[in-house]
């Protein structure tokens, strides 16, 4: 089923640590950019504090607390927030976190060409496991219909895409299990640019669609 | 390598002391989130992706009533996740303690992982219940 927002199983994973590199990285961006998310995140650590509390002290180390106070001595005082950190989010700019990810803006991708017009640039999340991507769809313009063999977690960062789920525009997710097969396409008026992560190739239904796939790793 | 990490977050948490607002959460969600960032980035070799900090950072004097009433917040959570059914409590508690997935939990433990997650859905929906409740009052 594909859902409009993210699940409180999927924000209490990354709230808790449990997800993919990956995950975090679309989580942290969605969270930048919704509110409501971020409300439901904050909720979810504070649950996380609360059982953190209540639990029992562990045994530590005679000397631990010489060490702690030898690193607190070696280390300077922590950063204070850049001016680049605070500037406000403009409409068109990437969330923080994803900046850190392609080094830069919108303007600082490479991309690809993956054929209709559409444009991807894969992320290097480091860890193993799910990866992460940037589609560049054109206004109006259809991405292949295609299915997945799990899960797919798309977040709009410019523009909107619109398919059997609704219309989803800047900061909205959407999250597709293995039995979707959608067909999304980019709205009229702007360029569509989305944050992708998935964590099986995705199946394409067209026998060129699957050659693609095969050359360009999607 | 827990002692290591322990003394890593407890470091951190003296050097960013300035930065806790108190209005915004409780010290011991705080510290939570300052332990899984640093439990990931140790692990992974790489920071774990946060969300951009809103516009505003720590006010130079936190409002008073909101600490209060965080605090109170606080002890409201606590005394909701401690009066969940037995099963549902511990369920909660691993997933954020021993951070296991659901999956993972459900290897663990041997229930189907259909029932590990109805068990935390039915604890989140509680806990949500709980803290209405006592807002409404």
């Amino acid at each position: 089923m594909i859902t409009h927002h993210v699940s409180d199983e999927m924000l209490m994973g990354y709230a808790s640590g449990g997800l993919s590199e990956a995950l975090d990285l679309v989580l942290a961006c969605h969270v930048s950019l919704n509110d409501d998310a971020r409300a439901r995140l904050a909720s979810f650590e504070a649950v996380g504090g609360a059982v953190m509390d209540a639990e029992t002290p562990a045994e530590i180390a005679p000397d631990s607390l010489a060490q702690t106070m030898a690193r607190i001595k070696g280390n300077p005082l922590s950063e204070t927030v850049t001016p680049h950190q605070k500037a406000p989010v403009r409409d068109t700019s990437f969330p923080k976190p994803l900046r850190d990810y392609v080094g830069g803006d919108l303007e600082d991708v490479r991309w690809s060409s993956i054929g209709l017009g559409v444009k991807q640039s894969v992320l290097n999340t480091r860890s193993k496991g799910p990866t992460a991507r940037l589609l560049h769809i054109p206004a109006g313009q259809a991405m292949p219909d295609h299915g997945h063999n799990g899960l797919e977690v798309t977040l709009v960062l410019q523009g909107a895409f619109i398919d059997e789920g609704g219309r989803f525009a800047r900061g909205d997710i959407e999250v597709a299990t293995e039995e979707d097969e959608h067909t999304p396409v980019a709205d009229i008026g702007e360029d569509c640019i989305c944050l992708v992560v998935t964590d099986a190739p995705l199946r394409f239904n067209s026998k060129l669609a699957q050659l693609a796939q095969k050359v360009l790793r999607i | 390598m827990a002692e290591d990490c322990m003394q890593d977050v407890m470091a951190t948490v003296w050097r960013k002391a300035h930065q806790f607002d108190p209005a915004r959460a409780s010290a011991a969600t705080w510290i939570f989130t300052i332990a899984r960032n640093r439990k990931i980035d140790l692990l992974r070799k790489v920071k774990r992706p946060e969300p951009e900090e809103l516009p505003w950072g720590p006010q130079e004097e936190p409002d008073q009533a909101e600490v209060f009433a965080q605090n109170e917040e606080t002890e409201r959570l606590k005394a909701a996740i401690q009066n969940l059914p037995e099963k549902q409590r511990i369920l909660v508690e691993r997933a954020f303690y021993g951070d296991l997935s659901h999956s993972e939990i459900a290897l663990e433990t041997g229930l189907p992982l259909g029932t590990i997650k109805s068990r935390i859905r039915l604890a989140i929906e509680r806990l949500r219940h709980a803290m209405e409740t006592e807002t409404a009052r």
